[in-house]
């Protein structure tokens, strides 16, 4: 009875292959957009967190003044020490490195090539407290930084420019009138969220560029790791208890630096990026909507035809539950047939489009089989459901049928 | 055979049938009583409106009557349900139709052979069945053609092909020719005799035309829903 039914549902297929295509259409249209759509909208997603965690996750960012576009006016507030440094990282619990950084501008100079860049003094806790890849080469010794030795790590727009992307490690170039060794060279971490490119840059020991560049001993920042195992506000309310504490300012008095937490960044971001997922999701079901449509239309101006057909097979002895098998193995075969080329459809898009938007490629296991399984049920209910109630039908007046 | 001739194949007993309900209900029969001898070749005739149509579909177990009894070989059609009647369609009824009613884009033999697939014969049992019944109407050369591909005649040769291929013991034919002119109509009319006579069918058949109802041994006249008069023993007189 099986084989029959499946026999009879083939052959109807293929006898009716506009019909058969239209309906897989449906089919194929509905899970392609939505695959596509969600995938896209996924790897958008994953392409902003991507930028947020290039940000590093726990680091408090301890800067003197009042944040941004505050403290105007007044005595500037001093800059910290490298007591300062010391002491957050000995004191504060929770805290797993500070890196101290002076910063200063310069033109490097190699072989002709000349390219103004950012000089960035710190000592090799930087590289704790942000993770950043070398692609080639070493950070500081303990030695080049306690001597602040003319030791460089450049950044890959500097490389790309200086060394026009050749080999750099073990190079030697000038900088603002110094003689610079390239002692490693950093991976690229692209366009950050805020403050240019982060690659167009020159690391040295803080010694060396405090003497060589900014002529005073201050520290314009300190990075501070957080232990991932502590509340990030907890360590920064006792970082700013310590540093109230060493500059002296009085119960009530504002703080006259200020702490930038990274993590609550992310957070801000990542609320967004789920905003976002929300919107592709209302997208993807509307999508689906569509193609639900398009498959409920091609179904619904066959029934005419089919009822007829139904007429025909009741009258010469089929039992209305074949004829429903049939129908049902019809809509299956079409139904999964369309979920197959649309899931092959949407991989096909998504591989075309990623590149264009400059996103991730990605495969979302989950939206496949989600928009598989709901497209395959709109052909199964839409092939079915009309085909029940011609079946249920007199044959007369099924035959009669207009 | 002998118990066929003996004993009415089917036995109407005050068979009524309303369609709708309320105030446009409508009685199409009101009241048939009817004895068909198995092996007979029954015309059944009337004016437009009489019931014979209405008749035909509770004969072949399409239709239910409102009321009464429909008797086939001693079962008592109107207790059965919607599947027990197609399966009695399908064992023992053939029904051949004004408008054919053959699948599209199915060729001959494949529409011919359906009901065998219903009844769940093999392959080989099919084609062989199929290609026999092709022959008796002479349609065997053309088993590849679609409908579309068939004119009228054919289609309708066709169609009593896939009604005579399971054997039926009764084949129903609603105006089997009344798309046809009459030289095809002759066609027709010799097959079924030819069925009738060589294969032991019972044939009835509803016409308007006097010529092919000439063709039958028993014309039964309705009018107004209800059988008026039965003309029988008109072969014995032809043939006399
Ligand atoms: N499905 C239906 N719904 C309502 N009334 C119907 C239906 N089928 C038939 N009738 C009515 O029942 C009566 C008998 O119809 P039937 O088809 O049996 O007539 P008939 O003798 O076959 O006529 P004809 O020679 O025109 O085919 C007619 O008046 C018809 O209008
Ligand atoms: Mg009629």
């Amino acid at each position: 009875m099986l084989g029959t039914t499946f026999t009879l549902a083939i052959r109807s297929i293929l006898r009716h292959k506009l019909r058969s295509f239209l309906t897989t259409l449906g089919i194929i249209i509905g899970v392609a957009a939505v695959v596509a759509m969600v995938t896209l909208g996924k790897a958008t997603t994953a392409a902003v967190q991507q930028q947020i965690a290039s940000l590093g996750t726990n680091i408090l960012q301890v800067r003197p003044g009042q944040g941004f576009g505050r403290g105007g006016g007044g005595p500037r507030p001093p800059d910290f020490e490298e007591s300062d440094v010391e002491a957050v990282r000995e004191q504060v619990a929770g805290v797993t490195a500070v890196a101290p950084q002076a910063q200063s501008t310069a033109t490097a100079i190699h072989e002709g090539a000349n390219w103004s860049t950012t000089i960035n003094g710190t000592t090799s806790a930087f590289f704790t407290v942000q993770p950043w890849p070398l692609t080639a080469g070493r950070t500081f010794s303990p030695a080049e930084e306690a001597a602040g030795k003319a030791v460089c790590i450049i950044g890959a727009t500097v490389q790309q420019n200086l060394f026009r992307n050749r080999q750099a490690v073990g190079e030697r170039f000038r900088i603002g009138g110094v003689s610079c060794d390239v002692i490693g060279t950093l991976s690229r971490r692209g366009q950050a969220g805020f403050g240019g490119d982060q690659d167009d840059t020159v690391i040295m020991p803080i010694k060396a560029v405090q003497r060589r560049f900014t002529g005073n001993r201050d520290i314009r920042l300190m990075l501070v790791g957080v232990d991932e195992t502590y509340d990030s506000a907890q360590v920064q309310s006792s970082l700013s208890d310590l540093l109230r504490e060493r500059r002296n300012i009085e119960a009530g008095a504002e703080d006259n630096f200020n702490i930038f937490d990274t993590a609550q960044i992310s957070a801000t971001l990542t609320g967004s990026t789920t905003l976002l997922t929300r919107i592709v999701a209302a997208v993807a079901g509307i999508s689906l909507i569509v193609g639900g449509i398009g498959i409920m239309n091609i179904m619904l101006v066959s029934v005419t035809e089919r009822t007829r057909e139904i007429g025909i097979r009741l009258a010469i002895g089929a039992i209305a539950s074949e004829v429903l098998m049939q129908f049902l193995v019809e809509a299956i075969v079409l139904s999964l047939l369309g979920g197959v080329m649309g899931l092959v459809l949407a991989q096909v898009a998504i591989a075309i489009i990623t590149p264009i938007m400059q996103v991730p490629w990605m495969f979302d296991l989950q939206i496949n089989i989600v928009a598989f399984a709901i497209s395959a049920v709109i052909g199964v209910v839409f092939g079915f459901f009309p085909a029940r109630r011609a079946a249920s039908l007199n044959p007369i007046d099924a035959l009669r049928h207009e | 055979m002998a118990e066929r001739v003996a004993d009415p194949i089917i036995r109407l007993r005050g068979v009524t049938k309303t369609y709708g309900e309320g105030a446009t209900a409508f009685q199409a029969l009101k009241g048939v009583d009817l004895d068909i001898t198995g092996g007979d070749f029954v015309a059944v005739m009337g004016p437009s409106g009489s019931g014979k149509s209405t008749t035909m579909n509770i004969l072949g177990c399409l239709d239910v009557p409102t009321d009464g009894e429909f008797m086939f070989k001693d079962v008592h059609i109107e207790t059965l349900d919607r599947d027990q009647r197609a399966l009695v369609r399908r064992k023992y009824l053939g029904f051949v139709f004004q408008g054919f009613n053959l699948l599209s884009r199915t060729s001959a033999l494949e529409n011919v052979e359906l009901p065998l697939l219903y009844r769940g014969e093999d392959k080989k049992t099919r084609h062989d069945m199929g290609m026999a019944a092709l022959e008796k109407v002479g349609l065997d050369k053309w088993w590849d053609h679609t409908p579309a591909e068939l004119s009228g005649g054919q289609q309708q040769r066709v169609a009593i092909a896939r009604a005579i291929v399971t054997n039926p013991d009764v084949l129903l034919a609603d105006e089997p020719t009344g798309n046809l002119d009459s030289e095809r109509s002759v066609e027709i009319m010799k097959l079924l005799t030819q069925l009738n006579q060589e294969s032991g069918i019972t044939v009835l058949m509803v016409t308007h035309e006097p010529d092919m109802a000439a063709f039958a041994n028993t014309i039964v006249h309705f009018k107004d829903g209800l059988v008026e008069r039965i003309e029988t023993g008109m072969r014995a007189r032809v043939d006399a």
